[in-house]
C-alpha cells in the first residue's frame, strides 16, 4: 500500500442553476490573455448539449482517454508511443479552434470615436486570430438552455441508445447544467500522452500541472485528454490547463470557480488513495465495474491501519484529520451520492457529481394519478430527465447506480418535508435506502444548509516539507510574461516573440 | 571568387556560424525554457498541415539522412563497403531525388498555408520568414541538382569537392577545395551556414526535442514539492 492524499471535488448538479459565474471568475483569475480567449478551465454545460469542444464526449472520435487491448491490457486509446512520436507531426486526434469557436471581441473604439450621426455607432465584432471582421456563427456556450436543441442537441453523444426516451418538443424537454474542470485523474491520460514528460501529478496533492519549461507544444495532452480539458496555448504554443487554483489550495482556500459559487453546489476535500491498486482498477474488463474499482482505491481515513501507512508515506497528521471530515469522502464514500464523471474513460476521474432529481413528468398526473410526494421511488422512474441519460454521464450506463442514489436524495427529501412541515418522523425511510436517520440529516446538512466550513476542507500545504512551494517545482505555474500566475519572478520575453508581429491592429475607425 | 573571399565563405562563414550555433543555443536553453517549443499551427488549421507537416517532416528527416551518408561519409569508406561510384551515383540521385521532392511538395504546401490562410499568417514571425526563405532556397537548390546534375544531368562528384571540405573543416581546413564546385553548389554549401546562425533564434531548436525519451518512459508523471536541485534552464 502506497498511501497518497488527492484534493478533490464534488458538484451537486441538484443545486447547480447555471449561472457561469464559475466559469466567468476562472477566466478572469486564469486566461484572460491573448492566446487563451477560447480557453475555459472552467465551463458550465447544458445537457443535453454539445458540449465544450462540441461533442467531445465521443471518444470514437476524438480518441481520448484509455481502453483495453485484446489481451485486457490498458493502453491509450490514440496510440502508444511509437505510434505517437511518428504521428508528431500531425496529430490526427486534436480539435480545431473551429470545435470550439473562433475567439473574437468587439472594436469598442468605434462608440466613442463616431461623430455624430443620425444613428447610434455599433462596436462590430472582429477575430482575436485574424484581426479580421467576422460574423459571429458560435461562441463558447452557443447551446446554453438548449438553444438550437431541436436541430443540434439531437448530435450529444449521449442521446446514443436512448433516442426514443428524448424529445425536444418544449412540453417533453430536459436539461440541467454541467460545470466542468479539470478532473486530476488518479490515471491521467493526459500526463500519460505527453511526449515531453512536461506534465505531472502532484505526489502530495494529486493536481495535474503543466510545466510551462518543459512543455514543448507536442499537442498530445489536448487529444488524450477525454474530457478535453488541457487546451493549446495558440499564442505561446504550449498546453495550459486548469491548476485546481493550486496557489489557493495550498493556502487552504477554495478554488475560485467554488469560491464563487452562488449556488454553493461544489465541496473540496481530500480523498486517501492507494497509488499502487490505480492501474488495477482503471484495468478492469466490465465498464460496469469501474466505479467500485476506483472506490475501491480510496482508503478509510477511520481506519487504524490506513492511517499509520499514510504516517509511514509521509502524510502529515493534520492532513489525517482533514482527510476524516473531508465532504467529499462523505459524498461519495460514505453516502455514495456523488459519482464520478464518465468513468467509461478508464482516467479514475476526481471531480464527482451528485446527479440532480428532476420533476416527475406531467403525463402521469394527467392519467388521473395522484402523485403522492413522499412515494417518490416509483417516480424516480418517471423523471423528467430519464434516468438512462444521467446513466451514460455518470455511470458507464449503469441505471441501477443513478437509481440508488436518485433514491436516496428523494428519500432525504420526503424525510426531511415530513419532519419539517409534519413534524412527523419516518423511521422506514432512511431504512428504505440503507442508510440510518442520522444520515439523512447529516446528508441535509451537508447537501441543503451547506455550511462553508463544511463544504470546503481544505489543508494548507505544509512549508517545513517543501520551502518554497511553486517554485521548488521548477515552474511556477503560468508565470511568464503576462501570465496570471506571476510568482514574483518576471520571465524574459520569449526569445523567438521579440520578433513577433506586434498584436493584431484594432480596426481603425475609418471603416468602421 | 578571390582568395580572400574563398577564405571567407568557406572558412569565416562556418566558425562564425557554427559558433553562433553552439552559443546560442546554450544561452537559449539557458534563458528561454518557456519560448523552446514546436509553436504548432495545428489548432488554428489542420488540413493542409496533414499533407504539407508529414510530408516535410519525413521528407526532411530522408533528406538529411542522405547527407549524412554523402557529406559525411567519405568516397573511401563506402568504397570499402563494396558500394561502387556508380552505384552510389544512382542512389543518391534516385533516393535523394525522391526524399528530395516529398520535401519540396510538403514545403510548399506549407509554405501556401502560411501565405494563404490568415489565421497562420497572423502568427507568423519576423525569424519564421527568415527561416521559410532560407529552407526554402536550400530545397529548391537541392532538388534542382539532384535532378539536374546527378539524374537528368551528367553528374557532378561533390564527394571529391563539397564532402572533404566539410569534413576538413573540423582538422585541416581546405577552402580552395569548393573553388571549382559549380556555382549552384557552392551556393547550396554557403547558405546552410546562414540557416544554422539563425536556428537558436528560431523555432527550429524544436528539433531537438524529439520525444525518443518517450519511448523509455512510464506513462505516469509524478512530482514532489520537497525541495529538488534546481534545473538548467530553471527561473532563477
Amino acid at each position: 500500500m502506497r498511501v497518497r492524499a488527492q484534493v478533490a471535488m464534488v458538484m451537486n448538479l441538484d443545486k447547480c442553476i447555471g449561472c457561469h459565474t464559475c466559469s466567468v471568475t476562472c477566466k478572469q483569475v486564469w486566461t484572460n490573455r491573448p492566446g487563451t480567449e477560447y480557453v475555459w478551465f472552467n465551463n458550465v454545460e447544458t445537457k443535453p448539449g454539445l458540449g465544450y469542444p462540441r461533442t467531445y464526449e465521443d471518444n470514437e472520435k476524438w480518441k481520448g482517454g484509455w481502453t483495453l487491448n485484446r489481451r485486457g491490457k490498458l493502453e491509450l486509446r490514440a496510440g502508444g508511443r511509437i505510434e505517437k512520436i511518428l504521428k508528431i507531426f500531425w496529430n490526427p486526434n486534436l480539435p480545431t479552434i473551429d470545435d470550439y469557436y473562433e475567439p473574437w471581441t468587439y472594436d469598442y473604439q468605434t462608440l466613442i470615436d463616431a461623430p455624430l450621426s443620425e444613428r447610434d455607432p455599433v462596436a462590430r465584432p472582429f477575430s482575436q486570430l485574424t484581426g479580421d471582421r467576422i460574423e459571429v456563427k458560435t461562441g463558447p456556450n452557443w447551446d446554453d438552455n438548449l438553444a438550437g436543441a431541436p436541430e443540434h442537441a439531437i448530435d450529444d453523444p449521449l442521446l446514443r441508445g436512448i433516442e426514443e426516451q428524448v424529445r425536444f418538443a418544449y412540453e417533453q424537454a430536459f436539461m440541467f447544467y454541467l460545470p466542468r474542470i479539470c478532473e486530476h485523474c488518479l490515471n491521467p491520460s493526459c500526463v500519460a500522452s505527453c511526449p515531453s514528460g512536461a506534465m505531472y501529478k502532484r505526489v502530495e496533492d494529486g493536481i495535474v500541472l503543466v510545466d510551462q519549461h518543459k512543455c514543448r507544444g507536442w499537442r498530445f495532452c489536448v487529444s488524450g485528454c477525454p474530457y478535453k480539458k488541457v487546451y493549446f496555448n495558440h499564442r505561446s504554443g504550449k498546453a495550459e490547463k486548469c491548476t485546481l487554483c493550486y496557489p489557493r489550495i495550498e493556502q487552504g482556500q477554495p478554488t475560485i470557480c467554488s469560491e464563487t459559487c452562488v449556488g454553493r453546489i461544489r465541496y473540496l476535500g481530500l480523498v486517501l488513495y492507494d497509488a499502487d491498486r490505480v492501474e488495477e482498477a482503471a484495468s478492469v474488463p466490465d465498464e460496469h465495474d469501474l466505479l467500485d474499482a476506483q472506490m475501491g482505491v480510496f482508503l478509510d481515513p477511520d481506519d487504524p491501519e490506513v492511517q499509520a501507512a499514510a504516517r509511514a508515506d509521509g502524510i502529515p497528521d493534520d492532513w489525517l484529520e482533514a482527510a476524516r471530515r473531508s465532504p467529499v469522502y462523505t459524498l461519495a464514500v460514505r453516502y455514495r451520492l456523488a459519482l464520478p464523471l464518465h468513468p467509461e474513460y478508464r482516467t479514475l476521474p476526481m471531480v464527482w457529481y451528485v446527479p440532480p432529481l428532476s420533476p416527475v413528468v406531467n403525463a402521469l398526473e394527467t392519467d388521473g394519478y395522484e402523485a403522492d410526494p413522499d412515494d417518490l421511488f416509483p417516480a424516480i422512474e418517471t423523471l423528467r430527465i430519464p434516468v438512462d441519460y444521467l446513466a451514460n454521464l455518470l455511470a458507464a450506463g449503469d441505471a441501477e447506480v443513478i437509481r440508488t442514489v436518485l433514491r436516496r436524495l428523494a428519500a432525504m427529501r420526503a424525510y426531511m418535508r415530513k419532519r419539517e412541515v409534519l413534524d412527523e418522523t419516518d423511521e422506514t425511510l432512511p431504512a428504505s435506502v440503507g442508510l440510518t436517520a442520522h444520515d439523512l440529516e447529516a446528508m441535509y446538512r451537508l447537501l441543503a444548509i451547506a455550511k462553508y466550513e463544511e463544504r470546503y476542507v481544505i489543508p494548507k500545504a505544509h512549508g517545513e516539507l517543501a520551502s518554497e512551494l511553486m517554485e521548488q517545482q521548477g515552474a511556477c505555474g503560468l508565470d511568464f510574461d503576462g501570465g496570471p500566475g506571476n510568482c514574483g519572478a518576471v520571465q524574459p520575453r520569449a526569445n523567438e516573440r521579440f520578433m513577433l508581429k506586434k498584436t493584431l491592429p484594432i480596426l481603425g475607425q475609418s471603416d468602421a | 571568387m578571390s582568395q580572400r573571399a574563398e577564405l571567407y565563405v568557406w572558412l569565416v562563414l562556418p566558425y562564425v556560424s557554427l559558433s553562433v550555433f553552439i552559443v546560442g543555443h546554450w544561452w537559449r536553453y539557458r534563458r528561454d525554457q518557456f519560448g523552446w517549443t514546436s509553436r504548432s499551427t495545428q489548432l488554428l488549421e489542420s488540413r493542409l498541415l496533414a499533407w504539407g507537416s508529414t510530408l516535410f517532416h519525413y521528407g526532411a528527416l530522408a533528406v538529411i539522412g542522405g547527407h549524412v551518408v554523402g557529406i559525411l561519409v567519405p568516397a573511401s569508406v563506402t568504397g570499402r563497403f563494396g558500394i561502387s561510384e556508380t552505384t552510389y551515383h544512382h542512389l543518391s540521385g534516385y533516393a535523394g531525388g525522391a526524399a528530395g521532392i516529398v520535401c519540396l511538395a510538403g514545403f510548399g504546401i506549407l509554405a501556401f498555408r502560411r501565405t494563404k490562410v490568415r489565421r497562420i499568417r497572423a502568427t507568423t514571425s519576423i525569424s519564421d520568414v527568415i527561416v521559410f526563405v532560407l529552407l526554402g532556397l536550400l530545397i529548391l537548390l537541392g532538388d534542382g541538382q539532384t535532378l539536374g546534375y546527378n539524374v537528368f544531368g551528367s553528374g557532378y562528384d561533390y564527394r571529391q569537392t563539397v564532402g572533404p571540405w566539410f569534413r576538413t573543416l573540423f582538422y585541416d581546413p581546405q577552402p580552395s577545395l569548393m573553388s571549382s564546385a559549380p556555382i549552384a553548389y557552392q551556393v547550396h554549401a554557403a547558405l546552410p551556414w546562414l540557416l544554422y546562425a539563425v536556428w537558436p533564434f528560431s523555432r527550429l531548436v524544436h528539433a531537438w526535442s524529439y520525444p525518443l525519451q518517450y519511448l523509455g518512459r512510464p506513462y505516469i508523471l509524478y512530482r514532489r514539492r520537497h525541495p529538488i536541485p534546481r534545473r538548467a534552464g530553471a527561473q532563477s
